[in-house]
């Protein structure tokens, strides 16, 4: 590290329809771009090939949305944290809507080591199964869920923290994001019999390890 | 994928809206589809008189590159009355997904069928978009063949430099825009608009257009051919019909866009833009590009930098490209450099400056420019790689300046130097192509020296394909026996340690060839190529060789006809029903010499009355001094021009 200042700033804010179909990485690069637009001091890494300081929380797959995106970013300046906010504001593309920006203690660790859970809210686009509620029960009944991803093999049950049908068509759940151990919404869908991709996913909100940074 | 079912026309833009966050999840990339991204331009569909698609006939990664689109729709959009939307092709699960949904390919702005709009401007930069052209109109719901379009269909137009040659896709545009289409395309625009306030029949409105200049309706001419099956004669069959048709230039380049559309998706290139030159003086006798957008015109220096950075304002990008064919000929390269790498330097920014001459001079200028960044490739263009060959091509260069480039580029930092050759060049014989291998190693054995191991060359061989309105448009392609011999030799030539090569099939270089050189008469193959399931025909998983040798039979053509055989000097070419604003006898004369090993050298040190200053000579009156690279014209002005501009 040299004597230059950084300051670590918070951010939180919506990923909307207009961007349902970026996934991780082009959020990332959304974000870099926003950043850049609004002319902010963004601090990058030294080195041969210099990359911008920024952090996204945890990562969304494509075709959710979220209200509750966390990344942190650096600044080679002290800014007052509401100019920071109201510069990306200005120069959010659409689909992109800042709601808060904090300070962030420096000594934290990296957000994504912080993050341990996510919760989502899924509402089913046509008439809901009758049984909804009993494989709901069923499913949470299970010991174990074992499922195939990019053909590997893993047990989808102990990343489901909590699974609640609410009627009408709407679910919510709370699941595990730690690194190496994060539950996808979609594939709980698809182990209730489900079509994920017949339902809106949204994540309504990030559980942190103490303290909560968010 | 039903190519032939008809698309269902009564659905709407709402009915879009309702299906596609359902449809979209379903295909890859749906990115490519949802609009929606940041400067794009919504105008309201229903009080906009005017309402324009316009298409780049590939997936939206590549067409979002595309600056010319870029640039049409800034246009466009700026009229009060007018409105454009973009159109891309659906990759084959998109296009499948549509059919099965029964709803049509719509435009990414509204999510209006294509149908519903009144223009549609397909470009085609290259040959092989033809089919992908096809199937936007077909499953945009409009009626592939000009001839069937009624009323109250889409006017289709069509432009880019693939069009100079408009013969083989005349059958399915009503009219092209030849040239440059900055100020035609409003000309297009306002004509049609005129047009539906008239109430007259759609014949009317060809007319009007083939009365504009640089607009060629192909339905208005008339082509015969002799027993050999040559072109006889092109004839005009309306009063307003032009022959030849001249190309269509902007007399001083337009400020540059700088309010680019930010896709949410990677595309094939992430960056801003910036045109820094039209044009080229070099002449290199293969090069299409260099011979139809003469003349060569520049951007101020203080226009680029200042693009640059409202550019960056608009976008948050961290690239910059400045475009041009031949970028050490900008008068003030190193003016240009110097303030973009001062005023830039710190910002994180990679600012690329391609075709670059070989000489020691560019590697200054890389140098200077990308400062600290890194460093990954470093390109050369020798196209040849014997001195006799790059005379034949006039691309003088000697070897011994190839290699002093390339020790200058390795000592000042880079590890690989990516080097483009082309074979089947006329009169190219197997020494010539031993010399690519030997070329490509000697560059090698001078990084070698100078950083060891790292070192690394990177050879591109693409194949000569004799364009239209070029020197060697007279001259027959290499046959695909050769090519595969002269490619077998360099594969054999080319490997070991720190050497890759790569190079185009031969069968698609056929394809492109065929569509370049074609007449008319290709449209019958293109459509019967496309029935029978040619789609993406520049990607080589979905090239489909055998759709296109039946689609020949079915027309009853024979390919070899077209590529392989040498046009006489007099031939009636399908082309010259345009005018590219380039002397017949300047490109004969050019030939001629190319024979003789005669070179010509940049036209910047002497003019070489190409055609171009009397075919403009009232547009470079107006824009005298350094507008323009060419002398300026002296003589006044002479009556029938003076009528020309006043219609």
């Amino acid at each position: 590290m040299t004597d230059q200042v950084r300051v670590r700033y918070r951010l939180r804010f919506h990923k909307t329809e207009a961007m349902r179909f970026t996934g991780h990485l082009d959020m990332h690069r959304a974000l870099e771009r926003t950043i850049r637009r609004s002319g902010l001091p963004l601090a990058y890494t030294r080195g041969f090939s210099p990359h911008p300081r920024l952090q996204l929380a945890a990562a969304l797959p494509l075709g959710f949305v979220s209200r509750a995106e966390v990344a942190d970013l650096w600044l080679e300046e002290p800014l007052a944290a509401q100019d920071v906010l109201s510069r990306l504001q200005v120069a959010a593309p659409p689909g992109m809507e800042f709601l808060e920006a904090l300070v962030a203690p420096e000594h934290e660790p990296a957000l994504q080591q912080q993050v341990t859970g996510a919760a989502y809210s899924v509402v089913l686009a046509g008439p809901p199964p009758a049984d909804l509620d009993e494989r709901v029960h069923s499913l949470l009944l299970a010991p174990s869920l074992l499922r195939q991803r990019r053909s590997k093999s893993y047990d989808l049950r102990p990343l489901i923290l909590s699974l609640e049908y609410e009627g009408g068509g709407r679910l919510a759940m709370q699941l595990a994001a730690r690194e190496g151990a994060t539950g996808r919404p979609d594939e709980v869908i698809e182990a209730l019999g489900l079509d994920p991709l017949s339902a809106d996913i949204e994540r309504t909100s990030l559980t942190y390890a103490v303290p909560s940074p968010g | 994928m039903a190519p032939n079912s008809a698309v269902n026309r009564t659905r709407s833009a709402t009915d879009l809206l309702a299906a596609l966050p359902r449809l979209l999840p379903r295909v890859q990339k749906p990115g490519r589809y949802a609009g929606g991204e940041l400067n794009q331009v919504v105008k309201d569909w229903e009080s906009t008189p005017l309402r324009a698609a316009l298409v780049f006939p590939d997936v939206y990664d590549l067409g979002m590159s595309n600056l010319g689109l870029a640039i049409l729709y800034d246009i466009l959009n700026r009229q009060p009355d007018m409105l454009a939307e973009r159109v891309f092709s659906p990759w084959p699960d998109m296009d499948a997904a549509l059919r099965a949904a029964d709803l049509p390919l719509f435009g990414l702005e509204s999510k209006h069928p294509l149908h519903a709009f009144d223009l549609i401007g397909i470009s085609l930069p290259y040959e092989t978009l033809y089919t992908n052209a096809l199937t936007v109109l077909d499953l945009g719901g409009v009626p592939l063949l000009a001839a069937d379009r009624g009323d109250y269909d889409p006017l289709v137009i069509a432009g880019g430099h693939a069009t100079f040659n408009p013969e083989p896709m005349s059958d399915f545009i009503d009219a092209f825009v030849i040239g440059e289409g900055e100020d035609a395309i409003l000309e297009v625009a306002q004509a049609l608009l005129g047009w539906k306030s008239s109430g007259e029949p759609r014949s009317a409105l060809l007319r009007r257009l083939a009365g504009l200049r640089g607009i060629y309706v192909p339905s208005l001419y008339r082509v015969t051919y002799t027993a050999e099956g040559m072109v006889d004669r092109i004839e005009p069959a309306a009063p307003e019909a032009r022959m030849p048709v001249l190309k269509r230039i902007v007399p001083r380049l337009p400020p540059p866009l700088t309010r680019f559309i930010v896709p949410y998706v990677d595309v094939t290139h992430n960056r801003i833009p910036i045109e820094i030159q039209r044009g080229c003086t070099r002449g290199c006798r293969f090069c299409q590009a260099g011979m139809i957008t003469r003349p060569v015109r520049e951007r101020p220096v203080a226009e680029v930098v200042d693009a640059i950075e409202q550019g960056l304002a608009q976008t948050g990008y961290e690239e910059v490209g400045l475009l041009s064919l031949s970028s050490s000929d900008y008068d003030d390269i190193l003016e240009l450099v110097r303030q973009v790498s001062a005023r830039f330097a710190g910002r994180h920014l990679n600012i690329n400056l391609p075709s670059l001459r070989i000489e020691s001079f560019s590697v200054e200028l890389m140098d200077l420019l990308q400062g600290e960044a890194s460093r990954s490739g470093f390109t050369l263009a020798p196209e040849a790689a014997t001195e006799r060959m790059r005379e034949i091509i006039n691309k003088p260069v000697s070897t011994e300046q190839v290699l002093t480039t390339a020790r200058e580029i390795y000592r000042r930092g880079w590890h690989l130097i990516k080097l483009y050759f082309m074979i089947g060049h006329p009169s190219e014989t197997l020494e010539d192509v031993q010399a690519i291998a030997d070329l490509s190693r000697a560059v090698l054995a001078e990084g070698r020296k100078i950083i060891g191991s790292r070192a690394a060359v990177h050879a591109g061989v693409s194949t000569f394909i004799p364009k239209p309105h070029t020197p060697f448009q007279w001259v027959p392609c290499d046959s695909l026996e050769s090519i595969r011999a002269k490619q077998a030799l360099l594969k054999g030539a080319l490997r070991g340690p720190g050497l890759k090569l790569s190079w185009t099939q031969p069968e698609e270089t056929q394809l492109e060839a065929w569509l370049s050189r074609g007449d008319r008469r290709m449209g019958k193959v293109v459509l019967e190529a496309w029935r029978r399931g040619a789609r993406f025909d520049a990607w080589q998983e979905h090239f489909n060789q055998g759709a296109w040798m039946q689609a020949f039979d079915a027309a009853g053509l024979v390919p070899e006809f077209y590529t392989h055989r040498e046009r006489p000097i007099d031939e009636t070419l399908p082309w010259d029903v345009l005018d590219a604003g380039v002397h017949k006898s300047f490109l004969t004369e050019d030939y001629l010499w190319s024979l003789q090993g005669r070179t010509r050298v940049d036209c910047r040190e002497r003019c070489f009355a190409c055609g171009i200053l009397p075919k403009f000579a009232a547009l470079r009156r107006e824009h005298p001094g350094e507008t323009w690279e060419c002398p300026e014209v002296r003589s006044p002005a002479r009556q029938v021009e003076v009528a020309l501009e006043a219609r």
